[in-house]
């Protein structure tokens, strides 16, 4: 049998932990993306030693596990002086996780945008900035839209594993009240439900955020 | 007695309706071009009579069979009708021999030394038997082609219906495919085809169908009719052609 | 305490190392089992079968591995389903595999030109005949690049083993590191372990991808 009922007593810890992962998948998000258009940028127009700094990151990030990754930015970085919070060191790691792969998918749009557009804006007399603010990311983005939010939900679920260090997300909650009332299938049911719904959320957050960012298309 | 006969036929997509009642009949040997504006309903008349769309009033009969979108009939119905693509829908990862040889393999169960000795002779048919194992991406669209007539000649169709089998390809390659055609007709084989050749229609041709808004509008002997159209539509069409 | 040489250490990594590579061939040969399964359903064009298949892809793509592999592991026994943490990894790793793989299949099946399956049909070729003879030998060429690709998924899914108790190198990592107090050495040796296994990989799928766009 099941009992769902005897999780709501613990419904205030579960939305603690709601705001938790929410607010980490949030910030993680926007500097993941940050870092990926910048690490793209230098990988797609930079000089060859910022490409092959960028290509080493990229490689190392998405061909090893993101829970090793948390582990050795946790553990291992004390260990040569840099103490971080259990918070502060999963904020990083989603960051640069996501970083990694949001540079290979912003590169990608980046690449298909044609060398004419760029030789026409120079002609225009746009200095490189403008050129890449004006001119290339908008369309760029656009392209890869679909792939780079799809790819911010991926982070946002592998981010259950930052509970194995003890920040008090959705995945922490669920261990927390099975531990109390030993009902593990229930609670992880339900949480696994709270993850389907907030990756279901982001996605319309997502689609709506880009209407928004590429209404230009629309408009008149 | 009629090969293909379609009687009050109704085709709607959704709401969309397309074939408003179409009437024709068409005999053995005879060669029929569909001429009209792009939308008038050309392919999706070909599309129900080769059971590829279900249409939703009338009926069409093929050698005096009912035809519908049943996935038993249609491979019955791929027994007496061949088709060609405007895109040949060459099959890209087997050479020219396997396109051709395939079906009669596994459809008609031939052996593999009979096929072969059919797709020989069919590749001779449209001039490329050298061509045999050959991929279809190294030959120029004229040649995939008269590739596609060959596979579906393979097959001995009663009728082959062609839809705008020329328009894909190059203004210089268009010349070598309605040889092929002409050659076919010349033989005997009851071709239907949706065309914008009209010398073609002229002069190879039995009759001309003229579609309008999804209706056959104006039909009848090919010279008669290119040289007198009675309608102002295809009087509009024919100038518009020309 | 026992003491623990580099030698210790990297010998047992590398023991561990075997039950991630038997786990990540477990699961992927699960993985590809299942999504060939979940592939013929929707092929079959029965809305039934699709809507299946499309509410599994949703869940399993929609919610965490770890949570599933809890689900199969804690969840599964207090049911009365007893199941040790190699079948519950095995069992939601598949999950994860097959939800991933079935959707990049559908992609290399949905590039083919309509005009394929029309042009079989009207040479009377049945359904599995097109399947067999004109659909799938163009998907698979279509589809080994992305597939090579998610196997690195697989691998680096199966370090998420480790937290309910499957010891293999992220579990011994962390029971290295509990013993030896060097979390900066072991770590950064399970991350290399991991990228000597991913990284080929990663370089065969792009370059299998090269290849066929080259062919085309
Ligand atoms: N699959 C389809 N779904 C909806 N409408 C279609 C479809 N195919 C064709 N149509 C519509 O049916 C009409 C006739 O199309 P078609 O038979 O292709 O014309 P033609 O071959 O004479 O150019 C057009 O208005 C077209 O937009
Ligand atoms: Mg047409």
């Amino acid at each position: 049998m099941l009992y769902f009922s005897d999780l709501l007593q613990y419904s205030d810890v579960f939305l603690s932990a709601l705001k938790t992962t929410v607010e980490l998948t949030v910030l993680t998000t926007i500097l993941g993306v940050v870092l990926g258009t910048v690490c793209a940028t230098v990988r797609q127009y930079g000089n060859r030693a910022g490409q092959r700094v960028v290509s080493v990151y990229v490689e190392l990030i998405r061909n090893t596990p993101f829970i090793v990754q948390l582990f050795f930015i946790f553990f291992g970085l004390p260990a040569i002086g840099m103490m971080l919070s259990p918070w502060e060191a999963s904020m990083i790691a989603l960051t640069i996780n996501l970083g990694a792969y949001s540079t290979e998918i912003i590169r990608a749009g980046l690449a298909s945008i044609s060398k004419g557009q760029i030789e026409a804006a120079k002609v225009l007399g746009l200095n490189f900035r403008q050129t890449l603010t004006r001119v290339i990311f908008i369309p760029a983005f656009e392209k890869i839209y679909p792939a780079l939010t799809s790819q911010c939900i991926i982070v946002m679920l592998g981010s259950a594993v930052i509970s194995q260090i003890s920040v008090q997300d959705l995945t922490y909650a669920a261990n927390l009240v099975q531990s109390r009332n030993f009902r593990a299938f229930e609670s992880y049911l339900v949480t696994a439900l709270l993850y389907l719904g907030l990756s279901i959320l982001l996605r319309f957050a997502f689609n709506a955020l880009g209407k928004r960012l590429f209404a230009y298309r629309t408009s008149n | 007695m009629s090969l293909v006969n379609l009687h009050q036929v109704h085709k709607y997509y959704g709401d969309h309706h397309v074939l408003k009642g179409i009437d024709l009949d068409i005999k053995a040997g005879e060669v029929v071009s569909i001429i009209g504006k792009s939308g008038s309903g050309k392919s999706t008349l070909l599309r129900c009579i080769n059971g590829l769309e279900q249409y939703q009033e009338g009926g069409i009969t093929v050698d005096g069979k009912e035809v519908t979108t049943e996935d038993i009939q249609v491979r019955r119905l791929a027994l007496s009708v061949g088709m060609i693509f405007q895109n040949f829908n060459l099959f890209p990862h087997m050479t020219v021999g396997e396109n051709v040889m395939l079906a009669p393999t596994i459809v008609l169960k031939k052996s593999k030394a009979e096929a072969e000795a059919t797709a020989r002779a069919m590749l001779e048919k449209v001039g490329l038997a050298e061509k045999f194992d050959s991929f279809p991406e190294k030959l120029s669209g004229g040649q995939q082609q008269r590739v596609a007539i060959a596979r579906a000649l393979a097959m001995s169709p009663k009728v082959l219906l062609c839809d705008e089998i020329t328009s894909a390809l190059d203004p210089e390659l268009v010349g070598e495919v309605l040889k092929v055609l002409e050659q076919l007709a010349k033989e005997g084989i009851t071709l239907v085809l949706v065309t914008h050749e009209m010398n073609f229609a002229r002069d190879v041709g039995s009759r001309v169908v003229f579609m309008h808004q999804g209706k056959v509008w104006e039909q009848g002997d090919s010279k008669t009719i290119l040289s007198n159209p009675q309608t102002d539509e295809l009087k509009q069409f024919m100038g518009a052609v020309l | 305490m026992i003491e623990f040489s580099n030698y210790d250490i990297l010998r047992n990594l590398l023991f561990a190392t075997q039950w991630t590579i038997l786990l990540s061939l477990a699961a992927f040969i699960g993985g590809t089992t299942v999504a060939l399964t979940l592939t013929a359903m929707r092929l079959t064009r029965n809305p039934a079968m699709q809507r299946i298949v499309k509410v599994y892809v949703e869940l399993f793509q929609g919610t965490p591995l770890l949570m599933q592999m809890f689900l199969c592991f804690f969840g599964l026994s207090m049911l009365g389903y007893e199941i040790s943490a190699w079948g519950a990894a095995i069992l939601s790793l598949t999950f994860f595999t097959s939800a991933f793989l079935v959707e990049i299949w559908r992609g290399c099946i949905d590039t083919l030109p309509k005009g394929q399956w029309e042009a079989s049909r009207c040479l009377g070729l049945s359904f599995l005949q097109t399947l067999r003879h004109i659909i799938l030998p163009q998907a698979i060429r279509v589809a080994t690049a992305p597939t090579v690709g998610f196997s690195v998924q697989v691998i680096k899914g199966t370090a998420l083993a480790s937290v309910i108790g499957f010891v293999e190198l992220t579990k011994v990592g962390t029971m290295l590191n509990n013993a030896t107090f060097e979390p900066f050495k072991i770590f950064t040796l399970v991350a290399l372990i991991y990228f000597m296994l991913c990284y080929p990989l990663s370089l065969y799928s792009k370059h299998l991808e090269k290849k066929f766009n080259v062919s085309r």
